[in-house]
């Protein structure tokens, strides 16, 4: 018995092991996207804390083609010289780049409503990201469900 | 030249909110995808879109620009909104690789 034990423990320190790496590689493309995203925009709002609200993107919540999804962004704002948006910026989870576009207005823009459509390579989570003139930074994250993503074919 | 669509109303209210709606034909390669000899294709996209608004007197401003990346759709449409301040001209700029740049200008007559 006593010269099995190594062996015993050999074998438990083997498999845990491989439970070990299993876990990793599927747990690590998942965080590596999430602190990708992160820190897309931390480096957008120039490390400024970004709070959730005043800043709207509407987005169907089931895709059926990611190669063409139109997104509305909205953002309470008078739009006065004061007071307006500066920038509207949208961020993707699992896209290969993490940035999508970035909306420069200013109170010329009378309106803070910009539309665009955008391509969506997988199901995931999209952030629009406002800066407001008084330099505060506001967040809307959606999670979206993509059924024909775009990239793969034509 | 590409094609470019712009629609916009013609005459506005001095001071009016006008809606703008921009649309370019241009493929939005995203130098991630393979082409048919199994090779990654390079980028070739948009990566500038800007809109001036001359008032014909000498005021031309920069009145919303945007940065496209390559999750941008093919033939890329940006909506937006700007004030009518005056009789004047607006000019559609998008400037991408390869050299890819055109401008389109339309005017609007604003009345008081």
């Amino acid at each position: 018995m006593n010269r099995m034990n190594p062996h015993a423990m050999n074998r438990r320190l083997l498999l845990t092991a491989a439970l070990g790496i299993g876990a990793g590689v599927v747990a690590r493309p998942a965080f590596a996207t999430a602190d990708e995203l992160q820190a897309a925009i931390a480096t957008f709002a120039g490390g400024a804390p970004v709070r959730a609200g005043r800043v709207n993107l509407a987005v169907a919540p089931l895709v059926e083609n990611g190669n063409s999804v139109p997104v509305t962004l909205t953002v309470q704002s008078p739009m006065t010289a004061a007071d307006h948006v500066k920038a509207i910026a949208v961020f993707n989870e699992r896209n290969p780049q993490r940035e999508v576009v970035v909306f420069r207005l200013g109170p010329r823009a009378g309106r803070a409503v910009v539309a665009t459509r955008i391509r969506l390579a997988t199901s995931q989570q999209l952030v629009a990201v406002a800066q407001m003139s008084d330099g505060t930074f506001w967040s809307h994250t959606v999670d979206v469900i993509v059924t024909l993503a775009a990239c793969v074919e034509a | 030249m590409a094609r470019a669509l712009i629609t916009m109303p013609r005459t506005a209210k001095r001071g009016d909110v006008i809606e703008i709606r921009t649309l370019i034909a241009h493929p939005m390669e995203t130098g991630y995808r393979p082409g048919e000899d199994g090779r990654v294709r390079p980028r070739d996209i948009i990566r500038r879109f800007s809109c001036h608004y001359d008032d014909g007197g000498g005021i031309d401003e920069l009145v919303f620009s945007a940065e496209l990346f390559p999750a941008i759709a093919a033939n890329p449409l940006i909506s937006f909104s700007t004030v009518a301040t005056a009789s004047g001209t607006l000019r559609f700029m998008w400037e991408g690789d390869n050299g890819f740049a055109q401008t389109e200008r339309v005017s609007i007559s604003v009345t008081a």
